[in-house]
C-alpha cells in the first residue's frame, strides 16, 4: 500500500467518523492534530524546538472568540482575523527567539509565550480566569448554518485537510529542502548561501498561523475560550503530541494528538476502574492529574521512543 | 522622606523582597549554569526539585516533628539525592542525543513529580511557620528589618559565593572547570569523569532543595510553585548567559531588585518585568549580558 492511498483510506475514514462517534469530539481531534502538524513543521523539519506554541493556539483563539462573541462577524472572518494576530505575534516572538540558538532558542519562546499568558490573565476582555463564554458559531459566508454539529464537522474536517495538505506542500518544497538543510547542520546551510534567519523566521510565522488556526477554529466548535490554551502546559502538550506520533513525520502528529487528546478524556474512567479494581482510591483521582500521565508518558517516549509511532514502523518496514 | 512620592519605608522593603526574590533566583540559576556547564542540559525539573525542597522541610516539620535548621540540611540532601538517582536512572542516556532530548525529559519529571504532589496536596497552599529564632524584625533606624529575610537574603548569598569560591578557586573547581571545557581530555588524566558529572548533577539540584526550604516560610508552598518560578529563572538565564558562575548570581540578584522596584512604581508591571528585560537583552546583546558570541 503506497502513501497516496493510505491518506484517500484516512479521509474516508474521517468522512464516514461522525456517524459513529461523537462529532464534537472528532473536531476536538482534528484541531489539535492540525495544531500539532503546525509545530511539526518547525521542530520536525526545521530542527527548533518552541516552548511557547500555546501562545499562538491560544491568542488566535481569544481574538476569534471575542470577535464573534461581540461584533457579530461572519464566522470566517473571525478565524481568519485569529489566524492574522497569530501569525503577527508569530512574527514578534519568532524575530526575538531565532537571536540565539538551540536550547537558549527553546527558553526564549517560553518565557515570551508567559508573557503572553499574563497578557491574558490580566486583559479585560479575556475576561481572566473565567474565560470567553458563549461564543456562536455563526453561518459560514452566510450561507451555512454552523450550529449543526455535523455541518460544523465537514467544515473543520476541510480546514484541517487543506492545512494538512499545505504543511505538506511547504515540506516538499524547495523552500522545505532549505529548511531540512537548517536542521540537518546549520553551519553548512549558512556557508552554502542560505540566509538561514530568514528562513527560520518564515518558517516560525508560518507554523505560528496554522497553530492559530487550530486555535481560532477549535474556539468556534466549542463556543468558548480559556487561560488552559494560552498555558505553559499546553505548549508541553503539542510537544507531547509530536513526540508520541513521531517528530518529522507527517503522519505522527495526527496520530500523537488523537492518543494524548483520547487519553486525557479517558483518563477519568481508567482511573475509576483501576481504583475499583484494586482497592487504592488514590487512583480514582488520575483524572485530575493528567500531568502525571503525561508526564510519564514524556520520560517513557525520550528514553525509549525517540523516532515516535509513526518513525518506528517507518523504519521497521524500511528494514 | 519620600522619594519618587513613594514613602522611603515602602520602598525598602519592596527592595528587600526583591532582593529576597533575587536571591532564589541566583540560587536557581547557579544551578542551572554549573549543571548545563558539564552536561549540556537544561534542567527543566529545577523548579520542581526547588518545590519538593520546600515540600520536604514542610513534611519534616509538620509529620516528623524535625526543625527548620534540620531540614536546611536534610531536605537538600534528599533533592540531591533523587537528583542522582535521576541523572545515573535517565538522564546519563542522552548525552550522545540532541541537547533538546534532555530538555524534554526533565519537563517530563517535573510534570510528573508536580502531578504526583498535586495528587497528594491538592493545589492549595501550605505554610510554614518562620523559626522562632528568627521571627519578628529588627530596627535599623531608617527601615524596619524582618529578620527571616535578611536570613534568606544572607544565607543565599554566602551559599552562592561558597560555590563560586569552590569553582573558580580550589582544585576540585579546577576538575570541574576542566570537564567543561573539555571532557575526553580530563577523563585521559584519570579523573572519573562520569561521576563528575552525577554529582554535578546532585550538586545543582541540591542547590534549588536548599532554595525551596529557605522560601518555604515565606511563600505559599503549592505544587505549581515551582514551574512558575522556572520560567522566570529561564528568562533570567537567557539575560545572563550560562557562561560565568558569578554572572548568573549578579544577573539573578538585579532582576530580584528590578522587581521589586517595578512593584513600587508600575505594580501591573511587576510579573513581566524580567521578561521585558528579557526583550531588550536579547535586542541590544543577544548572546547575553556575561555570554559569549559563538
Amino acid at each position: 500500500m503506497n502513501k497516496k492511498t493510505a491518506y484517500v483510506l484516512a479521509l474516508l475514514l474521517f468522512l464516514a467518523a461522525p456517524f459513529v462517534a461523537y462529532p464534537v469530539f472528532l473536531m476536538k481531534l482534528l484541531c489539535f492534530a492540525l495544531f500539532a502538524c503546525a509545530f511539526n513543521l518547525l521542530i520536525g523539519f526545521t530542527g527548533l524546538l518552541s516552548f511557547g506554541h500555546a501562545a499562538f493556539f491560544g491568542s488566535a483563539g481569544y481574538v476569534t472568540g471575542y470577535l464573534l462573541a461581540t461584533s457579530g462577524l461572519p464566522t470566517e472572518l473571525g478565524i481568519v482575523l485569529g489566524v492574522a494576530t497569530a501569525s503577527l505575534l508569530g512574527l514578534v516572538i519568532g524575530a526575538l527567539a531565532i537571536r540565539r540558538q538551540g536550547i537558549y532558542f527553546s527558553m526564549i519562546t517560553l518565557a515570551l509565550a508567559q508573557m503572553v499568558y499574563f497578557a491574558a490573565l490580566r486583559a479585560p476582555f479575556t475576561h481572566g480566569e473565567d474565560g470567553l463564554q458563549g461564543v456562536p458559531r455563526g453561518r459560514l459566508f452566510s450561507v451555512l448554518d454552523l450550529s449543526n454539529d455535523l455541518s460544523m464537522y465537514y467544515v473543520v474536517l476541510a480546514i484541517a485537510t487543506a492545512a494538512f495538505a499545505l504543511v505538506m506542500r511547504i515540506v516538499h518544497s524547495p523552500f522545505g529542502e532549505v529548511l531540512k538543510a537548517i536542521k540537518d547542520n546549520e553551519p553548512r546551510a549558512v556557508s552554502l548561501g542560505y540566509e538561514v534567519d530568514r528562513y527560520k523566521l518564515l518558517a516560525f510565522v508560518l507554523s505560528a498561523g496554522l497553530a492559530g488556526l487550530a486555535g481560532s477554529t477549535k474556539t468556534v466548535v466549542l463556543g468558548f475560550e480559556t487561560l488552559t490554551d494560552v498555558h505553559w502546559t499546553m505548549s508541553g502538550l503539542v510537544i507531547l503530541m509530536t513526540l508520541v506520533g513521531g517528530m518529522g513525520t507527517m503522519a505522527g502528529p495526527i496520530l500523537g494528538a488523537f492518543i494524548v487528546v483520547a487519553l486525557e478524556n479517558k483518563l477519568g474512567d481508567v482511573g475509576a476502574w483501576l481504583a475499583e479494581q484494586s482497592g487504592v482510591a488514590w487512583f480514582s483521582a488520575l483524572g485530575e492529574s493528567v500531568g502525571m500521565v503525561t508526564g510519564l508518558i514524556f520520560i517513557v517516549c525520550v528514553l525509549l521512543f525517540r523516532r515516535g509511532i509513526v518513525g518506528e514502523i517507518a523504519l521497521r518496514l524500511k528494514r | 522622606m519620600d522619594i519618587f512620592g513613594i514613602p522611603h519605608q515602602a520602598l525598602l522593603s519592596q527592595l528587600l523582597l526583591g532582593l529576597v526574590n533575587g536571591s532564589f533566583y541566583a540560587m536557581l540559576s547557579l544551578g542551572l549554569a554549573i549543571i548545563f556547564g558539564l552536561l549540556n542540559v537544561i534542567n527543566f525539573s529545577h523548579g520542581a526539585l526547588y518545590m519538593m525542597g520546600a515540600f520536604a522541610a514542610y513534611i519534616g516539620v509538620t509529620s516528623f516533628g524535625l526543625n527548620y535548621w534540620a531540614m536546611l540540611l536534610l531536605a537538600p540532601l534528599a533533592v540531591g539525592l533523587l537528583g542522582i538517582l535521576i541523572e545515573r536512572s535517565m538522564l546519563r542516556w542522552l548525552y550522545r542525543f540532541d541537547h533538546l532530548y534532555g530538555l524534554l525529559l526533565t519537563f517530563g519529571i517535573t510534570l510528573l513529580l508536580e502531578g504526583i504532589f498535586r495528587s497528594f496536596f491538592g493545589v492549595s497552599g501550605q505554610t510554614l511557620d518562620v523559626p522562632e529564632q528568627l521571627q519578628g524584625a529588627t530596627d535599623l533606624g531608617f527601615m524596619i528589618l524582618p529578620n527571616y529575610r535578611a536570613w534568606v537574603v544572607a544565607a543565599s548569598l554566602t551559599v552562592c559565593l561558597g560555590t563560586w569560591f569552590v569553582i573558580e578557586k580550589t582544585r576540585l573547581g579546577a576538575y570541574l572547570r576542566a570537564g567543561t571545557e573539555n571532557p575526553k581530555l580530563v577523563e585521559a588524566f584519570g579523573v572519573n569523569v562520569p561521576l563528575m558529572v552525577t554529582l554535578t548533577y546532585g550538586f545543582g539540584v541540591a542547590l534549588a532543595g536548599f532554595a525551596g526550604v529557605l522560601a518555604a516560610p515565606v511563600i505559599n508552598v503549592t505544587p505549581l510553585m515551582g514551574s512558575n518560578l522556572i520560567i522566570v529563572v529561564f528568562a533570567v538565564v537567557v539575560i545572563g548567559g550560562m557562561g560565568s558562575i558569578l554572572g548568573s548570581i549578579l544577573t539573578g540578584l538585579a532582576l530580584g531588585v528590578i522587581e521589586g522596584l517595578t512593584r513600587v512604581f508600575y505594580p501591573e508591571g511587576s510579573e513581566v518585568v524580567v521578561f521585558v528585560v528579557m526583550v531588550i537583552v536579547l535586542l541590544l546583546r543577544p548572546a547575553g549580558l556575561f555570554g559569549k558570541e559563538k
